[in-house]
């Protein structure tokens, strides 16, 4: 309980920053990953692998571009500076910024397929009956493409729970609003608290296993629903 | 052709006269240097290898880190640490000869900023007009640990608390300080040799407890006739002036 007590701060903090994160994906991702499974236009190509590109660089690259361009120099000073502030490093809003980077094709990836799975048939017929097209997004395509919609967004919250190169380099270790879990491990394992890196790690494994199992069952489930 | 057969001769028995002349030229001595020490033990190895025809390999990281990969049997000769609590567990562990342990340089702390003038650097720290000061580790990193002293000293370790911003390693601490994120922030003063001293201010030796950097032969290093005269060069009256010149104190 006094373990629980000491690492909760660390915790909450980890949750409501993948919940954040997660939310703000919802709203980005989702109209993102629809324009590119219908867009046949080069420069859907383009933007998509730009997109994957944060799964492929280290957490250093994207840690280090954010660490300039959330400092007093690059835009996250001249945003901080609207109230005040001058840079949006060691901040709760920085750490979800990058965030969101970071876990983005996370979200999109798996949302694309779900709507790419949506044909193109489908919607011309829903147009064809007078369904207007914002309507036909939320009452079609959505409900057909749930099941990569929810796996994208599972994958999301949950490499974000995971993430640590880029809140190493941007958060400044600031308990209970820059230290996440991850953070909590690598000090924990640093200092020769191997106990507490122990239980912490234990619990990341245990976590981590339960969303994978929960994204494949959400799998299973949504196959057995559209047979 | 009598004279290209001369020139290959002569070669040759210049060859033969070197190798018998410089039996101990082909060692290399791999060595092991915390983080903050990097540049430093670059001019120190190239003017050991000019020296004495021996080579030498480096390998940087924080110094537990560096420990660690000891332990695990990691092939490094010497280990220059950033305090001296690694070392002596080396030798403790059994990893490292107990007699080869010594100081080969005295840390000093620096207060560091590039937006700042820091002429009158109490006065700075005291106004407390920053948003966010940054330090080492104060746990795992010999720096953090003194710059915390330093605060303490000046009274001023609660009123900051709210403002720090904490790096892994004194690098680290360093890039929070050059991107401007952080106003200011305490460093090693090596790595800021080269700022301009209205940037950065010497902070008062009195004011922290020594940050003694321990230099350690380990168990297969002892047998490396090139480690050995690495160690005996960082002793020496030169490099002991490539160290002085670098930002660090030297013992005795």
């Amino acid at each position: 309980m006094e373990f629980v007590a000491a690492y909760w701060p660390a915790i909450s903090l980890t949750l409501l920053l993948s919940l954040v994160t997660t939310l703000v994906l919802i709203v980005v991702a989702t109209p993102l990953a629809w324009w590119l499974a219908r867009s046949r236009s080069p420069m859907a190509a383009l933007v998509a692998a730009l997109v994957t590109v944060p799964l492929v660089l280290p957490p250093t690259v994207i840690g280090f571009y954010f660490l300039i361009a959330l400092g007093p120099n690059g835009p996250g000073g001249l945003l901080a500076g609207l109230w005040g502030g001058r840079t949006l490093a060691f901040s709760f809003p920085g750490l979800v910024m990058g965030s969101v980077v970071y876990s983005l094709p996370f979200m999109v990836g798996p949302a694309r397929i779900g709507f790419a799975g949506v044909g193109r048939e489908t919607m011309e017929t829903a147009a064809g009956l007078g369904a207007r097209p914002f309507i036909a997004f939320f009452t079609i395509a959505v409900p057909l493409a749930r099941k990569g919609l929810m796996a994208g967004t599972i994958l999301a919250f949950a490499h974000t729970v995971g993430e640590f190169g880029v809140v190493l380099m941007i958060g400044g270790n600031i308990a209970g609003k820059t230290k996440v879990l991850s953070i909590a491990i690598f000090d924990a394992v640093e200092r020769l608290q191997w106990q507490d890196a122990h239980l912490l790690a234990l619990g990341m494994v245990v976590f981590a296993f339960a969303v994978v199992a929960a994204t494949s069952l959400i799998d299973r489930r949504a196959g057995e629903a559209v047979r | 052709m009598s004279c290209v057969m001369g020139f290959v001769r002569r070669v040759a028995i210049l060859t033969v006269a070197g190798l018998v002349a410089f039996p101990a030229a082909a060692g290399e001595a791999r060595v092991a240097v915390a983080a903050n020490f990097t540049a430093t033990a670059e001019t120190l190895a190239a003017g050991f290898e000019a020296e004495s025809g021996n080579t030498v390999s480096l390998s940087f990281g924080a110094t537990g880190a560096l420990y660690a990969q000891i332990a695990e049997g990691a092939p490094f000769d010497v280990f220059l640490a950033a305090d001296t609590a690694r070392p002596e567990r080396a030798v403790a562990e059994g990893l490292a000869v107990k007699d080869s342990l010594f100081t080969y340089a005295l840390g000093r702390l620096a207060l560091y900023s590039t937006s700042l003038e820091l002429a009158d650097a109490t006065a700075v720290l005291r106004d407390g007009d920053f948003t966010h000061i940054a330090i080492a580790d104060p746990v795992t990193a010999p720096y953090g640990a003194a710059a915390m002293d330093a605060l303490a000293g000046l009274g001023l370790k609660q009123a900051l608390a709210g403002k720090l911003v904490t790096g892994t390693n004194v690098t680290q601490t360093l890039q929070f300080i050059k991107t401007g994120n952080a106003e200011l922030g305490f460093v090693a003063l090596s790595q800021v040799a080269d700022a301009p001293a209205g940037d950065k201010w010497r902070v008062p030796e009195n004011l922290y407890r020594p940050i003694r950097q321990g230099a350690v032969l380990t168990r297969q290093g002892a047998e490396n006739p090139a480690a050995l005269g690495f160690v005996d060069f960082l002793k020496s009256a030169s490099a002991r002036a490539i160290i002085a010149a670098a930002g660090y104190g030297t013992e005795g």
